[in-house]
């Protein structure tokens, strides 16, 4: 084989192995310095072209989210203004592409004609908050309860073991359904309109109860050979109390899986609130939501597909760059890689 | 093995009665009215209604009582209520649904195919199309093919089925007309017309699950690749279809058939989602409309069958692994 034949696919290797070889070996010559695991994963983090690209969108969605009211300001729509104007008779949105135009950059929704850019923009709002405070607290009931089986061990362990393949057990969805209607009946009566902050709260209460196994059991099996390490027996043998031993000296070395397990977790939580939205169990008219929004648009798939894939594209934008953001982060913390 | 299978089995059906005991309890003996939840309209229900709803669902006894009668009614089947209003429910008896007016059983009987038809199909599309481009991809490593493959398991395994069923639709349905829109008719009357309305459901959740077996097929497939009986095979002048195709297969795939009966499971207890969105009344629709109408018994009786799916399927992976792999036995 010629080296021409090889060139393409060596070469692409080589020169995403090249800066990483010269990094390292200036690493060896600064190694006096020191470098955190921390500092090393940043770096490899800020070299990664696909890492720029979704970091750089998922800025942007945040940015969009937390500023939805001035961006409503300077739009000049808000997410319940209703432009009948812009519709036919049959309630079908009036110009091309489901009525793009100048005022309406997305277009707007049949019969009820709302502007869809600004229900996207607020909807995006929604499902962040609910996926991002759901992941967060996922994460933290997981780990507490991963370390705690993994560290004492025993009976605490079999226990905590025993309730995740419990959980597991459950079938998310359809318990949804049982457990979502109930709650709501029981706090508000037959004729009550419900608060705007009381479906996506449950959503949250739901989401933590049935997604913290996956980051426990990855805890409890990190902590398992941790805490046979010196510095634990060390901490231990220096009188250090439970506390100080799990949150202490376990929690730290177990930051790079926690925060994969986060990243990864997010995407997951939107794509659920989105189904369960979208099904009528998750956040309901007035709030506006990505679900919801396209729940609302399958009814008119046949006469304004445009509007229907404005809002499934934007959840699969989001969703792509929450994976391709956590898959370079795993990438860039895991100290086997050395790219 | 056989201590293996029983201890199995009895923590397989310590953890069902434990979820039938969470649901049922979160049914019957949360604070809330159980009787007024099932009342037709709960604007204008009555307390005279209530209490009849109660006394002919046995919700008026002690909730251990009703626990006990609804497991006794599993095997030996039961009746609600007397005189005219009383319905008969024959064993393997779930519940009975007042809403309308059958038992559970029934109404699950006609659900469960339609789901068991969508997630069967789903499932040879995605291992077919999934853990052959993985394959592929993990012997061309590093080609133009197999980046290709990694991008597509990429972008699939973020595809919201939310996009990627009603897109199908848009574009066999509604702009070129080849199909029509899916209606379910049962196997046994005309397979073919049968497998003519699953086919675009069978394509949605085969497709965006297929980016996911690419992925995991992959790995498997070069890490495999990389191990020392595929090089001394090699080495002593084996083809490389046989090393590739049976050995080197063969050890790759094990994981893949684990993870693919556990998903499997789960989705047998209903695939909403792909229900919605093409108009089929499975399973999971069923259960969905079910709460909805505040149906309870239905709710509770398909909590309950996708928990046994779960459960039975992770045993059934679990037994079948101790015999591909003896050291799971011992553990």
């Amino acid at each position: 084989m010629t080296d021409g034949a090889t060139g393409p696919v060596g070469l692409k290797v080589t020169t995403a192995d090249e800066p990483a070889a010269d990094v390292s070996a200036t690493d060896a010559e600064k190694s006096v310095l020191g470098r955190s695991p921390g500092q090393l994963a940043w770096m490899r983090l800020k070299r990664d072209r696909t890492a720029w690209a979704s970091g750089s969108a998922l800025v942007f969605f945040a940015l969009v989210a937390i500023a939805a009211p001035l961006i409503e300001r300077l739009y000049g729509k808000g997410p319940l203004d209703r432009f009948s104007d812009k519709l036919d008779g049959n309630g079908n949105p009036l110009g091309y592409l489901g009525g793009v135009s100048s005022e309406h950059w997305l277009g707007v929704q049949p019969r009820l004609g709302r502007d869809i850019l600004i229900q996207i923009v607020y909807g995006m709002r929604t499902s962040l908050l609910v996926a991002l405070s759901a992941a967060l607290l996922t994460i933290v009931l997981g780990v507490v309860i991963g370390i705690l089986a993994g560290y004492l061990g025993g009976k605490v362990d079999a226990v905590l073991s025993w309730l995740t393949d419990l959980t597991l057990a459950f079938p998310f969805y359809i318990f949804c359904f049982a457990f979502v209607p109930i709650a709501v009946a029981q706090r508000y009566g037959p004729t009550d309109q419900e608060a705007s902050w009381f479906r996506p709260l449950l959503l949250i209460v739901v989401f933590v109860l049935f997604n913290w196994t996956y980051s426990a059991r990855l805890v409890r099996g990190q902590v398992l050979t941790l805490r046979e390490r010196e510095f634990v027996e060390a901490a231990r043998a220096s009188g250090a109390g439970l506390g100080h031993v799990l949150f202490r000296q376990l929690l730290p070395n177990l930051w790079a899986p926690i925060l994969v397990t986060f990243s990864l977790n997010v995407p997951a939580l939107i794509t659920a609130e989105a189904a369960l939205s979208f099904l009528g169990i998750g956040i309901l008219e007035p709030t506006p939501d990505l679900g919801r929004l396209i729940a609302d648009s399958v009814n008119y798939v046949r006469d304004d597909p445009a509007f229907t894939l404005t809002g499934g594209i934007t959840l699969f934008v989001l969703v792509l760059a929450f994976n391709l953001f956590g898959d370079s982060m795993r990438d860039a913390l895991d100290p086997k890689s050395d790219r | 093995m056989l201590r293996f299978f029983i201890k199995k089995l009895l923590l397989a059906a310590t953890t069902l009665i434990t979820v039938s005991v969470i649901t049922f309890g979160l049914f019957f003996a949360a604070p809330n009215n159980p009787a007024e939840l099932m009342c037709g309209n709960r604007k204008t229900c009555t307390p005279a209604q209530q209490e009849s709803i109660a006394r002919r669902m046995g919700l008026d006894k002690p909730v251990a009582q009703q626990y006990a009668d609804f497991m006794a009614g599993i095997v030996k089947g039961r009746t609600f209520g007397e005189g005219d209003a009383m319905r008969e429910c024959p064993a393997p008896c779930l519940g009975y649904s007042f809403r309308n007016d059958e038992p559970v059983t029934d109404i699950i009987g006609r659900t469960l195919p339609v789901t068991l038809s969508i997630v069967f199909g789903a499932a040879v599309v995605w291992l077919l199309i999934g853990v052959s481009v993985g394959m592929v991809s993990a012997l061309r490593k590093g080609t133009i093919f197999d980046r290709g493959a990694v991008g597509f398991s990429l972008a699939g395994a973020s595809m919201p089925i939310l996009l990627f069923g009603p897109l199908l639709l848009i574009i066999f349905v509604y702009e070129t007309g080849w199909l029509a829109y899916p209606s379910y008719t049962p196997i046994t009357e005309n397979p073919a017309k049968w497998a003519a309305a699953m086919l675009l459901p069978w394509l949605a959740l085969g497709f965006i699950n297929s980016a996911l077996y690419a992925r995991l097929s992959r790995a498997q497939m070069v890490e495999t690749l990389s191990e020392d009986f595929v090089r001394t095979a090699r080495a002593k002048g084996m083809t490389k279809f046989r090393v590739y195709g049976k050995h080197a297969l063969r050890a790759a795939i094990t994981p893949i058939v684990t993870i693919a009966g556990l998903d499997l499971g789960t989705y047998l207890g209903g695939t909403v989602v792909t229900e919605t969105i093409f108009g089929f009344t499975g399973l999971g629709k069923a259960s969905l409309n079910a709460a909805i109408n505040l149906d309870m018994p239905l709710v509770m009786a398909t909590v309950l069958l996708a928990a046994l799916f779960i459960v039975a399927a992770n045993v059934i992976v679990d037994v079948l692994y101790s015999f591909i792999d003896p050291r799971v036995r011992l553990a």
